[in-house]
């Protein structure tokens, strides 16, 4: 089923895609193939793939059950908030807060995530902008 | 005897400070990434790359610690295979089979040491192999015009549908995906943008190494958040390494394998699309096949079963090189990461980089023989250090990578945007991989996609906007059929192999090296 749906999906992708390269807008000076042919091409192959993967379908794929999926999602939330947060707050509380969420939900408990996001954001910070010399985001407090 | 200068020029470049302290770095963490599960060659490089740059480390610097890396994964690969029956990167899946085997029988020192020696054996020959096919293949490579150019391209996306997924239909969707990618942006030959929805982010297009960070590394983070492997601490308390030197008879009965395994693994390596995995999981198979026909000892502890995987896949790993600085078209995932590399400095690897940057390309060669003695003496007396990372779970490990992955990205552009896209190839890698999916094409597709439509447009334009001009003469033929033929010759009898090869990673959920 899972490859049915992705198939379809990916049909709609490619029908999309197709239908986008139309749009492009030929300029005035343009050599005999255009901008938009290759394009169309990509989209063929990217229908027809998505087709056969829609009619054939492979085993179904172990899908991780509500819970984990939402602890991906959470995770994928947590990385947004980071990269929107990182230029606000500065690298280091940034990163102690994505790096301690992460190793508490991989498992390890209240403190040694603490410590684990103090380490890590301070470790970094240590080696790659003390060290060598990489900028990283700057936050209030300059760091 | 040319290339025997150029080769001596080679090591003038590489034996400065800076590049053998590069090269020694690259060998240190390469092992590690290898040998930590989770981490591989090409998830390994990929979160290096962005720190090379910041670092303003020139070409040959970077090509320098970058291909380190990878021969160091290669070799780090076997320890966690041997100690804890679990690869550290997928080429040396094949590894375990008879590597913990043998740990078992409280041998674990002696097949550290044999497959540190094959991996040598492996990547030493292969190193030469590459400075002899190289150039050979350089000579062909420069009668290509536009439309062979297309054909090669064509044959590498074909041939590695092949080998990296179990259905081609996947495969020729990840790579019609990420040509797809490469096409956002604004179109280099008349200036108007596509598929950019109006976000001037986008005119540019879509930064690769951006791509191939969230696809190799991140998805890496998600997977693990998935299966909380994390609660499993490395079993290495458990780990009795033993005595390191194998009797010399065991040296002597796998010295013929080592030789076979390299030569096979090579080949494999060379071929577009096929790469360090299917060396080692050929030079395995072929062995058994070879010694061992009634399966009485392979998969039991045969030091064989341990020497043919690992002299074959740093074999592969050596021969993947060669179509990667020779054309222009890597043939492995790792190997696609390296061209990105060139690519963001600039340099556009194929026929011409050895005519234009030889400092460059035997630089790097002259780096590869020094990282590959700096790697024997890491991997055999000083294995211990390595075995005592494994026990970093991966709780600890997952968040630095991830974290690493973010700091590189947002050291090149600075831009949060860019962090964000990276996010969304993450969560994008892990639902491929779900699929089964393989990634590899797609970051082949985003790579390669640009230099490919150019090609196509350059070659019709120049024949006045016939298309048979891509089948107009005999080597684009040639190149067309050698790409239809690898494309079908998978789906009549590749499924059942690739079944078997595919069956142990799947375990693991590994991405293709």
């Amino acid at each position: 089923m899972t490859d049915r749906i992705f198939g379809v999906v990916g049909l709609l992708l490619a029908i999309g895609f197709a239908l986008s390269a139309l749009t492009i807008e030929e300029s005035f000076l343009s050599d005999a193939v255009g901008p938009k042919a290759f394009p169309i091409i990509i989209a063929t192959i990217l229908g027809l793939s998505s087709l056969v993967i829609a009619l054939r379908p492979d085993a179904e794929p172990i899908w991780p059950p509500l819970g984990r999926l939402a602890e991906i999602f959470a995770a994928a939330v947590v990385m947004v908030l980071y990269a929107e947060m990182l230029p606000v707050i500065g690298f280091i509380i940034a990163t102690f807060f994505a790096a301690g969420y992460l190793t508490w939900r991989l498992g390890s408990g209240v403190v040694a995530s603490i410590l684990t996001g103090a380490v890590t954001s301070l470790g970094i910070y240590v080696v790659f902008h003390l060290v060598l010399g990489l900028s990283l985001a700057r936050g209030p407090f300059g760091f | 005897m040319d290339t025997l200068s150029s080769l001596a020029d080679g090591f003038a470049i590489a034996l400065t400070w800076q590049n053998i302290l590069l090269a020694l770095l690259g060998c240190f963490l390469g092992t590690i990434m290898g040998a930590l599960p989770g981490l591989g060659p090409s998830n390994g490089v990929a979160i290096l790359i962005p720190l090379a740059f910041t670092l303003g480390l020139g070409p040959t610097a970077s090509l320098i610690l970058l291909t380190s890396v990878y021969y160091g994964a290669m070799y780090g690969g076997r320890i966690s295979s041997i100690l804890l029956n679990i690869p550290g990167d997928e080429p040396a899946m094949m590894t375990c089979l008879d590597g913990y085997p043998m740990a078992q029988k409280g041998m674990a020192g002696q097949a550290l040491t044999l497959s540190g020696i094959a991996s040598f054996v492996g990547s030493f020959f292969a190193t030469w192999g590459l400075i002899f096919l190289a150039p050979q293949l350089v000579k062909i490579a420069l009668l290509f015009g536009p439309a062979e150019y297309f054909a090669l391209f064509a044959l590498a996306f074909m041939t590695l549908g092949g080998i990296s997924s179990t259905n081609q239909a996947k495969s020729a969707f990840a790579a019609a995906l990420g040509l797809g990618l490469a096409m956002i942006g604004v179109d280099t030959q008349t200036g108007v943008p596509r598929f950019t929805f109006g976000e001037v982010h986008l005119y540019d297009g879509l930064d690769f190494l951006v791509a191939i960070v969230g696809l190799f590394a991140l998805s890496e983070v998600f997977i693990f958040l998935e299966n909380r492997h994390g609660e499993a601490d490395g079993d290495a308390a458990k780990i009795k390494v033993g005595r390191l030197t194998p009797p010399l008879s065991m040296i002597k009965q796998t010295t013929p394998t080592m030789i076979r395994s390299t030569i096979l693994g090579f080949l494999a390596g060379v071929l577009p699309g096929a790469g360090a995995s299917l060396g080692s999981f050929i030079a395995y198979s072929f062995e058994k096949r070879l010694v061992d026909k009634d399966g009485k000892t392979f998969g039991k502890g045969d030091p064989r079963g341990v020497a043919a995987p690992e002299a074959g896949n740093n074999a592969a790993a050596g021969g993947a090189l060669v179509p990667m600085l020779a054309l222009g078209v890597p043939g492995s995932g790792t190997t696609a990461v390296l061209l990105a590399v060139l690519l963001s400095l600039n340099i556009t690897p194929g026929p011409l980089l050895f005519t234009q940057n030889p400092d460059v390309v035997w630089g790097l060669i002259a780096a590869l023989f020094i990282a590959n003695f700096m790697l024997l003496a890491m991997n055999i007396p000083m294995v211990g250090l390595f075995t005592r990372v494994l026990m970093v779970p991966p709780r600890i490990l997952m968040p630095v990578v991830a974290m690493v992955s973010f700091v590189g990205i947002y050291g090149i552009s600075g831009s949060s945007f860019d962090l964000l896209v990276m996010v969304g190839f993450g969560l994008m890698g892990w639902m491929l991989r779900k699929l089964d999916i393989p990634l590899v094409p797609i970051i082949l597709g985003t790579l390669l996609g640009n230099a490919m439509e150019n090609n196509l447009r350059r070659a019709i334009t120049i024949d006045n906007g016939d298309w048979l001009t891509l089948i107009d003469s005999p080597l684009a033929i040639g190149l067309w059929s050698f790409a239809i033929i690898g494309f079908i010759i998978p789906l009549i009898v590749g499924r059942r192999v690739k079944a078997k090869m595919h069956a142990r990673r799947d375990e693991e959920n590994a991405i293709s090296d």
